[in-house]
């Protein structure tokens, strides 16, 4: 018996994870109401736990999750006499022999990429559209985004209550934007996504380097995203780029929490079915001949983990894509990256000329990746003196304690190495 | 849905009503604004408060900014992202900034 419950639990679950985003963002679209969509969203997932066990688990839980979801809202309207014009558009938008998917003006196939598109809309601050999104659309709870984001879960409860006020009060509108908007809006998409993985992956503060649980969420609502817009290649980029630097993960940090560099990293531990999954994903996406910065950051990541040993890494290729990534969005950080790869492919000197030169510019002056590289190419030219100078603003500068330990290891390393010459 | 827009501008750059004439034609035309007018300028504003029953007046605006409210409109739009079309195009946002807000209505 325990193993029935066990595996229908595991059903639940994993209807949960597939099912929840479809279930509240057709429940949004038909009461208009995103607060009773999560609760009878909840409700359903609750009377599954309760049916399953004893009528089996339907052939389509999802049609099934929204069904007892929708018939969950209208008993609920219909408590409310006073709303019973709104239990009329639900009863009308949602008759119970058709499917919920269909009934769409704009031809979009799937009322999630409406949920996206607004829990992304750029007239919400970034980090109400980042709580939104996996609260509404990955079903995550209040307690779990504000444990990820490190606020208290009054906080995030009060920032999903501010953003959803907003929604509704501004009009902010149910639908995927027009065509002359798309890409604009759709930038902002991926943003959102990026920054939830990047979130996850390195801490922007704390003690862990790794929030992994916002790593998946990123890649899976990536994956959703380029399933539902499969014509849009930066989507697809975006994808392929998330799966080559998660692929690394195992790798980046060791036993006792400290970071371990690319170059040093055990390869054996990289994730290659994610590494195969995001080539097969990118080269889809430049087959369509629209480049993007998401399929170029992806082309470099990709030409980072093909390379067997550190040593057989192609850093000119990788030099060249970031001169043009440079050119189609000019950004600080991208040169900084380029002067990296610059030093790898033709030496220290030429890259540490680059580093300067950006220095100089002012732009990058508390990022402490540039007084780091600088410290780095330093070392790698024997200077270690100023070597020492560069790591200790980069340690007065670095973000996460992991970050600071690394730099205090190399800053030891290069007080060694002045010693010994 | 009903949504203020307020135009803020630097008065010295501020480009007058020929600039805005072709912006005020499209939304007329397409019966999205319903009202609106350029402003006087700061010099002739009077700010009025009342404090322990006693009217106190302030020549000139609330707040002291280089960027000031130089006009507003009434615009009718389906919804926020109409809204926003519509305040992109108008000449204010280019070198100003256009608030804006919806009605507290219903």
């Amino acid at each position: 018996m325990g193993g029935i419950a066990g595996t229908v639990e595991a059903a639940v679950a994993t209807a949960f994870r597939e099912e929840w985003g479809r279930v509240v963002a057709t429940l949004i679209r038909v009461t208009g109401d995103w607060d009773l969509a999560e609760e009878c969203a909840q409700d359903a997932f609750a009377k599954a736990l309760e049916r399953w066990p004893r009528d089996g688990v339907p052939v389509r839980p999802g049609a099934w999750l929204t069904t007892a979801a929708r018939n969950r809202a209208i008993d609920r309207l219909r408590r409310k006499a006073t709303e019973a014009t709104k239990l009329v558009e639900v009863a009308a938008a949602m008759p119970a022999d058709r499917s919920p998917d269909r009934s769409d003006e704009s031809g979009v196939r799937d009322d999630r990429l409406r949920l996206i598109f607004t829990c992304c809309h750029p007239a919400l601050r970034m980090d109400a559209r980042v709580a939104l999104t996996l609260r509404t659309l990955a079903g995550l709870t209040t307690a779990e985004i504000a444990r990820a984001f490190l606020v208290s879960e009054a906080t995030m409860a009060k920032r999903l209550v501010r953003a959803k006020q907003k929604i509704k009060n501004a009009g902010i509108p149910y639908r995927v934007p027009a065509a002359h908007a798309l890409p604009d809006r759709l930038n902002a998409v991926l943003a959102v996504l990026y920054l939830l993985f990047n979130e996850g992956y390195a801490a922007s503060s704390g003690p862990n380097l790794v929030r992994h649980d916002l790593c998946a969420e990123a890649i899976r609502l990536a994956r959703l995203l380029r399933q539902l817009m499969p014509d849009e290649p930066e989507v697809g980029g975006l994808t392929a780029l998330m799966l080559f630097q998660d692929a690394r993960r195992p790798a980046r940090v060791d036993e006792a929490g400290e970071i371990v560099p690319l170059e040093h990293q055990d390869r054996s531990r990289w994730h290659r079915g994610q590494i195969d999954e995001g080539r097969t994903i990118l080269a889809d996406a430049e087959r369509q001949d629209r480049p993007g910065p998401y399929q170029l950051q992806a082309a470099i990541a990709a030409r980072h983990v093909i390379a067997t040993l550190a040593i057989d890494t192609d850093w000119a290729a990788i030099a060249a894509l970031y001169a043009r990534l440079d050119r189609m969005v000019p950004s600080a950080v991208v040169k900084l990256n380029r002067a990296v790869a610059v030093a790898m492919a033709d030496g220290p000197d030429a890259g540490l000329a680059m580093v300067d030169a950006l220095d100089a510019s002012g732009e990058l002056t508390d990022y402490h990746l540039l007084p780091a590289t600088r410290a780095d190419l330093l070392r790698r030219l024997g200077r270690h003196f100023e070597a020492a100078a560069a790591y200790r603003t980069a340690l007065d500068l670095a973000p996460t304690d992991a970050e600071r330990r690394y730099l205090a290891r190399r800053l030891a390393e290069s007080g060694r190495a002045r010693a010994d010459v | 849905m009903r949504y203020l827009m307020l135009v803020h501008v630097d008065e010295s750059v501020d480009g007058g009503p020929d600039e805005v004439a072709p912006w005020v034609a499209e939304m007329d035309g397409r019966r999205i604004r319903q009202f609106g007018s350029r402003l006087r300028p700061v010099s002739d504003t009077t700010t009025v408060r009342v404090r322990d029953g006693e009217i106190l007046l302030t020549d000139g605006p609330f707040a002291e900014t280089k960027e000031q409210i130089g006009g507003f409109d009434i615009l009718e739009c389906s919804d926020l992202d109409e809204a926003i079309e519509v305040a992109a195009k108008h000449p204010g946002a280019k070198d100003g900034r256009i608030e804006v807000r919806p009605l507290w209505e219903e």
